[in-house]
């Protein structure tokens, strides 16, 4: 598979996974206008998915649609980060893995959009403007739990430690990025690590959060080449369990 | 013999935002671009939100207009870039947007920063046009609307907000 495609797939399956977790808490949500937001925030995801998956598509020909590359493909070739794929847990873990990512996307796509190709780069302009509210609206709730009750605070600096060892692996690239941004297509994700780390960092200390600290050591397996946590395969069993049950199924 | 360009916009103003019923594509700002390619006509629409669910229906909406009028070689494209973006709407779309019931979206996209607890500019009341009004949620009925309550009248509002 060309660079291209496993770069594209890789943003994709990002969104994709990342909005199907969000979308587990639709109907389930502590308060009515919190489960809408989340909500809102799937819908973007899914929507930056769809447009991603279909540039690929039409990258790779072979019959593939946006579909098909959402819900025929197995774990090994899904390319998220492992953060999204993380269970929704509490609130508070929901709310910490969104922050995070956010911060991310948020810094990702503002390199992204003046990069050389010219439809990843208006993915990355439209998506930005979503981005944004995104990490408005999760950095408000990290600071409203973490600076909030006792049992709050416990509770968010739980969650925080819980995630923490996945964000190193969202700025290692994988070597498909790595030559496609020397072709200046892709963003070096490397690059975008301390403006990123300073946004965490400031959030997290307005909550009162103490950031834990790195353990330096990653095992270089990455969701990004394919290799997951236990978590993904539950995830695409249900997503996918419809076009797997009844093959081409539309409505 | 072709219809003018004008004519078909004309046609368009009748296609409405299936969720905000009042508006129109082309009061929204979606429409980017028609124009014959020789004898094919072209309607270049863009998205609101990537998520939007609304915009295969005004794709549709689009297409049955202009085969009800008799054009059926047409192509509707899709354009990302550059974003939509709610200083697109037009002035006569904001007057029907707060007539009914939501406030039209502000000037300027100098609000829309990633920075916690900003403030926004302050809203008017759509109903009792008092500036005393506060956000309830920054993510309503649907992706481009906030949720608002008037301090003045006591009515909850939708904002369509900046973007």
């Amino acid at each position: 598979m060309n660079d291209l495609i496993q770069y594209t797939l890789h943003l994709a399956d990002n969104a994709l996974i990342l909005g199907h977790r969000n979308s587990e808490w639709t109907g389930h949500g502590p308060i009515l206008e919190q489960d809408i937001a989340l909500s809102n925030i799937s819908l973007d995801l899914i929507g930056q998915a769809r447009m991603l998956y279909q540039y690929a598509a039409s990258l790779s020909g072979n019959g593939a649609t946006e579909d098909s590359l959402a819900y025929l493909r197995t774990e090994r070739e899904f390319l998220n980060c492992l953060l999204v794929e993380q269970p929704n847990g509490h609130w508070g873990n929901t709310i910490m893995r969104q922050f995070i990512f956010s911060a991310f996307q948020y810094g990702y796509y503002r390199e992204l959009k003046s990069k050389k190709d010219v439809t990843l780069s208006a993915i990355a302009e439209k998506s930005l403007k979503e981005v944004t509210y995104h990490l408005q609206w999760s950095s408000e709730w990290v600071i409203r739990l973490g600076d909030g009750t006792e049992e709050s605070h416990l509770r968010m600096q739980d969650a925080l430690e819980l995630v923490w060892p996945l964000v190193p692996e969202l700025f290692r690239p994988e070597p498909y990025e790595t030559r496609l941004a020397e072709a200046g297509v892709a963003v070096e994700p490397d690059k975008i690590e301390t403006p990123v780390r300073e946004k965490l960092t400031a959030v997290l200390t307005e909550a009162s959060l103490s950031i834990p600290e790195d353990s330096g050591v990653w095992s270089g397996r990455s969701g990004k080449s394919g290799i997951h946590s236990e978590h993904l395969g539950y995830i695409l069993s249900e997503m996918q369990y419809l076009q797997r049950a009844y093959p081409g199924c539309t409505w | 013999m072709k219809p003018q360009v004008d004519t078909i916009y004309g046609w368009l103003d009748a296609v409405k935002d299936p969720e905000v019923p009042v508006l129109s594509v082309t009061d929204l700002g979606i429409v980017r671009k028609v124009e014959w390619e020789d004898d094919r006509l072209i309607v270049t629409i863009t998205p609101t939100y990537s998520g939007c669910p609304a915009m295969d229906v005004i794709a549709m909406e689009i297409r049955m207009v202009l085969l009800e009028k008799n054009i059926p070689n047409h192509e509707i494209r899709r354009q990302l870039s550059p974003a939509w973006t709610t200083d697109w709407m037009s002035q006569k779309g904001k007057d029907e947007l707060k007539a009914y019931g939501i406030a039209p979206p502000t000037h300027s996209q100098s609000v829309c920063t990633p920075e916690a607890f900003q403030e926004e500019e302050a809203i008017q009341c759509p109903r009792c046009n008092s500036y005393h009004t506060s956000l309830i949620s920054r993510f309503g009925s649907t992706a481009c609307k906030a949720l608002y309550k008037c301090e003045e009248c006591r009515e909850p509002f939708d904002y369509f907000k900046c973007h």
